[in-house]
């Protein structure tokens, strides 16, 4: 073959290829707005209630010296999400039924029951800062629960995954909000930059900042995460072929997880700086005197980020119990085929929207006891994602290469090392120090 | 067909998927068997941790 003729960029055939280039660049684009959905919607959805209250407590404690960290934690949320599309475009199972048939009913049942204790508690929280969010705006805890109830199931009647994919991504633009309301603050850039962007802990490596520290890395990674993403990857019904542009999606997710929680954190540290804060709730209250507007938008914010989690949290267990009992457990499923699927959902976000409404009930306890369930499953689930990626006779040619080992086992070792001293660290208050 | 109750038919049911599961298909290499067995040491002493905190606030 002659160079620069038939395959170089020759001055006569210069506009048919760019214009080739154009076409093909479109079809991929069109191809990709088709795919995007499941990365973004988990990536958003981590930023949950309780991201949020996180990053306000960090943002008004050290002002925006934790911006870096945040920054750092998309490659930690990309590798762990990522081998989540692989191994469910691949197995075309969820990750729950692929811990059964990998690792045995032992590890299994382990996994369900963790997982349905984890999720259940988890959108308690949800609850929590919702029905807080809209006090906020003068709506009762009762009014605003039978609401989001209602909607999380009006959301898949019709029995598309399409439908309830669409409804789910503009709450997740939604989720954006947060962007004006840094703008609204006019916040030191140059000061954001030398104080918070380069690296740094000008407040010291004292316990309250490491503390934050495990905060912030620790909930980067969800176990809800890895079952909700896989089986969201199946129900779409993504193939090997798609998971170029599934793994786009989810780097996009990940970048508006961790602008999010950036500007969050500078939100706070600009307008709070000093000030105790102890919830988003709190923090958007202490926002309406200094600025309306702001206030107000991370309150919707905040409504936003917990009925995004209880929507994928809810979704979460009822795939996985789908998978093992062999119920219909798809949003694709007609009406009355997924009656157990679809009753699942209903019993786990009343269980969780009544224990909010009870009144004395312990919820700065279940909030905490969240993250300790939590730490008891997230090694596990992570452990068994890596297993499973270095199978070659389930994964073939998709098997983790040696680089991908080397760096998702440094992660998920930090990871496991940092969610686990984070949740001692909640049950034992003065481990350090 | 005999009609069972629904306690019955979901002991049977989870009869069904642990004979189902009843054996690991993973490949059980030395790394993996190792993996698993730090894992479990990994959750009895988070257990213990745990009911040891329960126990002194009670």
């Amino acid at each position: 073959m002659r160079r620069g003729t038939s395959r170089g960029f020759s001055r006569t055939k210069l506009l048919p290829q760019l214009y080739y280039l154009y076409r093909r660049f479109r079809k991929q684009l069109a191809i990709f707005a088709v795919i995007l959905g499941p990365g973004i919607i988990v990536m958003v959805a981590d930023n949950d209630a309780g991201g949020i209250t996180t990053y306000m407590v960090t943002g008004s404690e050290f002002r925006y010296s934790f911006v870096w960290v945040l920054l750092l934690l998309f490659p930690v949320a990309y590798t762990c999400q990522e081998m989540c599309v692989r191994l469910g475009a691949i197995t075309k199972r969820g990750f729950a039924e692929a811990i059964f048939d990998a690792f045995g009913s032992f590890w299994g049942w382990f996994s369900l029951a963790d997982l349905t204790i984890t999720d259940a508690l988890t959108i308690v929280t949800e609850f929590i800062g919702m029905t807080a969010a809209m006090s906020i705006f003068g709506i009762a805890p009762w009014m605003t629960e039978i609401i989001v109830i209602a909607f999380i199931m009006a959301i898949v009647i019709n029995g598309r995954y399409w439908t309830w994919e669409k409804i789910v991504l503009v709450l997740c633009v939604v989720n954006l909000i947060y962007i004006p309301a840094a703008f609204l603050v006019h916040p030191n850039l140059s000061k954001i930059f030398w104080t918070g962007v380069v690296p740094g802990f000008p407040y010291g490596l004292t316990s309250p900042v490491v503390f934050l520290l495990m905060a912030n890395v620790g909930t980067t990674i969800a176990p809800w995460m890895i079952f909700f993403h896989q089986s969201s990857v199946i129900d779409k019904g993504l193939r090997a072929k798609d998971i170029a542009y599934e793994r786009a999606d989810t780097a996009l997710g990940a970048f508006f997880t961790v602008v999010t929680a950036s500007v969050l954190v500078i939100v706070a540290g600009t307008l709070l700086y000093g000030m105790k804060v102890q919830s988003a709730a709190m923090a958007s209250r202490l926002l309406m005197p200094i600025n309306s507007y702001v206030g107000t938008l991370v309150a919707v914010g905040l409504f936003d980020a917990g009925l995004l989690g209880a929507i994928a949290i809810s979704m979460t267990s009822a795939w996985a119990f789908g998978e093992i009992f062999g119920w219909s457990h798809s949003l694709n499923a007609k009406k009355g085929q997924s009656k157990g699927f679809t009753l699942f959902r209903l019993l786990i976000l009343t269980f969780a929207a009544s224990i909010v409404l009870i009144p004395g009930a312990p919820l700065v306890t279940i909030t905490l006891f969240v993250q300790v369930i939590a730490v008891t499953l997230l090694p596990a689930a992570l452990m068994f994602l890596i297993l499973l990626l270095n199978q070659e006779e389930l994964m073939g040619k998709y098997k983790n290469s040696r680089a991908q080992n080397a760096i998702a086992g440094t992660i998920i070792t930090v990871i496991i090392i940092l969610s686990t001293l984070y949740g001692l660290g909640t049950v034992f208050p003065g481990i350090f120090g | 067909m005999r009609a069972m109750n629904p306690l019955r038919r979901f002991v049977n049911k989870i009869r069904e998927i642990n004979k189902q599961y009843a054996k690991p298909r993973i490949k059980l290499s030395r790394r993996t068997s190792f993996a698993l067995l730090a894992l479990r040491l990994y959750l009895i002493i988070l257990v213990i941790l745990l009911a040891y905190k329960f126990f002194t606030i009670l």
